[in-house]
């Protein structure tokens, strides 16, 4: 499990927490607090050579304030542009929140494991994911859009706190053109809300699926995750095709740091997408 | 006298009175030599300008939360085991700089180039722990994929002179985690103390060099002989022992949920003092400040512990909230995970964390009770 860095584009080998500059050349307000960042690198080389794997992330720094792991959200097949969904919490992302098209941030990247796409070939595919954990997603949304044929049943499973805080709303309808069913809930309706009311989890009641040829990944609240797992398990779906992305403390996103361990993992190396049979032992454990 | 050729991998002796020969040796080298002394009480490693720097005569005490020097007059120098200082704060600086930014005429963030013109260092009287140390800290820092430009600009140039343990410490298990009393690899000179004399292993070109010009005795047998009597009296001397250390990730990782961890959570302070003094605890975190104008920022490498409260904090909580997690991961990290992250167990055995635990927990004790616990 315990992998290389995937492709060191902006990975400099003697000097690996050095950034490279990039351009915001875009923002794309998705929700309240949430906003896509369209980023260029200035060096057009580096631009050009960049390659990712959807579910990798980039360490996305503002000089001053700090670095932040942020997962790569935009199509790994379009290398013109990188695309970051960042919501605003900490001291960098409300920094990056104040920014506008032109500011420059340091990007270090892309870092990490990747759902592994390759694999799932005529698979029926189920994405979980709550809150911001969609983004970390997106890529393979894009991906399984452009190569539809190769994968069988695709649903998405998607919860916010409330239908404002819905991401990607505009792309609803692409993904339902190419045959993705999307199921959509919230924890709290508003006025207008139609749709479904309550966790991620519950979808499942309303979903029909295989376990013999489906895989389930999911991301977003541990504690929603901890819930995605227990009833992928309870449908009979092994563990080795349930994965999952977790979201640590990261400082550094090459095992050097620390910060980010699971048991004998790396959360920025040898995660952040894991099948789950290899966190089985840890998943359960209070506070580790 | 004849000269006698020391070559790589022999075994020679020098009279004691040629340390200073060697220091001077070092200095003349080029190499800023760092060695032992005493200061405050304790050792501390710093600038060395001669042999008579070194802590000569004296024997350490080390005990659970006690660390006493006791001149004893003998004539020895490197008789006095560690302080609470490694030299790991010499690879891996508890604080140095990772990057300076600056904005160019545009307002754009450029990165300064950084001027990096380090004198190379000789670490003068390495024990054997701390060796294997500095090879734990080699495997974390230097990897196949990266090298820590910052660990690997000191680590590259450096001298080591090891020095064989005669004289174990009180809360140190070197000879169960097989790192010492005795250093086998990784040295340039590796020296054997003994009453007259001192016996020296070349382990390098460097160490060959070193030696070129020294007053160079023939090896005795029975100096030869001393020696290994001497190592091999220290290894039975040890204060602490940890029976089975390889058996230790299975019996940590499956029992993540032991009554032990309670147990030790309400003596554990989360103080970090453990981790600051391990000599193979790398956990580093990053702080950026920037001038008031905005138009100049840095960002710096701070060592961190798994004990601070940010050190496991996300949005939306901390994954580790209290004593009984913190140490939980430091001791499974430590004695478990870290043979499936870098191949070794993270522990050397020097006794530095149960000496300098002003709550007296003692690793060797807490494992033992873990060990206890399940087989009960």
């Amino acid at each position: 499990m315990i992998q290389t860095i995937g492709n060191p584009h902006a990975i400099s080998p003697s000097a690996p927490m050095q950034p490279y500059w990039a351009e915001i050349s875009d923002i794309v307000r998705e929700a309240p607090n949430v906003s896509t960042y369209w980023l260029k690198f200035l060096d057009p080389g580096l631009q050009e050579g960049f390659h990712f794997k959807a579910g990798q992330f980039n360490m996305i720094s503002v000089p001053g304030l700090g670095e932040v792991a942020i997962s790569i959200s935009s199509d790994m097949e379009d290398t013109r542009r990188i695309g970051h969904t960042i919501r605003s919490v900490g001291n960098v992302t409300s920094a990056i929140n104040r920014m506008e098209v032109g500011d420059i941030l340091g990007v270090r990247g892309p870092f990490g494991s990747w759902w592994s796409l390759d694999h799932w070939i005529g698979r029926d595919i189920v994405i979980a994911a709550g809150g911001i954990g969609l983004p970390p997603m997106r890529p393979l949304l894009y991906y399984i859009s452009h190569h539809r044929k190769d994968f069988g049943k695709v649903i998405v499973l998607y919860g916010a706190r409330t239908p404002n805080d819905l991401q990607f709303t505009r792309e609803y309808k692409t993904w339902q053109d190419e045959d993705i069913e999307l199921q959509v809930t919230v924890d709290r309706g508003d006025d207008t809300w139609q749709g479904r009311v309550g966790v991620v989890p519950i979808l499942f009641y309303n979903t029909r699926i295989d376990p013999r040829n489906t895989v389930i990944l999911t991301c977003g609240p541990e504690i929603m995750i901890r819930f995605v797992i227990f009833e992928a398990l309870a449908r009979r779906v092994p563990p080795e095709r349930i994965y999952v992305s977790l979201e640590r403390n990261m400082k550094c996103g090459l095992g050097s740091c620390g910060h980010c361990q699971v048991g004998p993992f790396f959360v920025c190396k040898d995660g952040p997408v894991f099948s789950f049979d290899k966190l089985q032992p840890y998943v359960n454990v209070e506070e580790l | 006298m004849a000269d006698i050729y020391a070559s790589v991998g022999s075994t020679v002796a020098i009279p004691k009175a040629a340390l200073d020969k060697l220091v001077a040796k070092l200095n003349q080298m080029g190499y800023s030599v760092l060695g032992p002394q005493i200061q405050d009480g304790v050792i501390v490693y710093k600038s060395l300008k001669g042999a008579h720097d070194l802590p000569k005569g004296y024997i350490s005490q080390q005990d659970s939360a006690r660390y006493r020097l006791v001149y004893t007059g003998h004539p020895r120098y490197f008789d006095v085991t560690p302080g609470a200082q490694s030299w790991k704060q010499f690879f891996f600086p508890p604080q140095t700089e990772l990057a300076e930014f600056t904005r160019d005429e545009k307002g754009r963030w450029q990165t300064a180039e950084q001027v990096t013109d380090l004198t190379p260092l000789a670490l003068f009287g390495v024990f054997p722990c701390d060796l294997a140390a500095i090879q734990i800290q080699d495997r974390i820092f230097l990897r196949e994929e990266w090298k820590d430009p910052i660990y690997w600009s000191r680590r590259q140039s450096a001298f080591i002179l090891a020095v064989n343990c005669l004289h174990p410490c009180g809360t140190g298990f070197c000879a169960s985690m097989g790192t010492g009393p005795k250093t086998n690899q990784g040295f340039d000179l590796n020296l054997t103390e003994l009453d007259d004399v001192f016996l020296v292993e070349l382990g390098s070109e460097a160490g060959r060099l070193v030696m070129e010009g020294m007053p160079i005795l023939p090896t005795s047998a029975f100096w030869l002989q001393a020696g290994q009597k001497s190592l091999e009296d220290a290894s039975t001397r040890m204060g602490r022992s940890l029976p089975r250390p390889q058996d230790l990730p299975e019996l940590l990782l499956n029992n993540l949920d032991a009554r032990q961890w309670d147990d030790v959570a309400r003596r554990c302070m989360s103080c970090s003092s453990c981790t600051q003094v391990c000599p193979t605890c790398f956990c580093w975190d990053t702080r950026d400040s920037a001038d008031l104008a905005g138009q100049n920022a840095r960002r710096e490498r701070l060592w961190d512990s798994c004990f601070n409260p940010d050190y496991s904090y996300i949005v939306g909580g901390n994954s580790r909230p209290n004593a009984r997690s913190r140490y939980r991961q430091w001791l499974t990290h430590k004695f478990g995970s870290w043979y499936a992250q870098f191949g070794t167990s993270g522990c050397v055995g020097c006794g530095r964390c149960i000496t300098w635990c002003p709550a007296k927990i003692d690793v060797t004790m807490e494992l033992k009770a873990i060990r206890e616990e399940v087989q009960a």
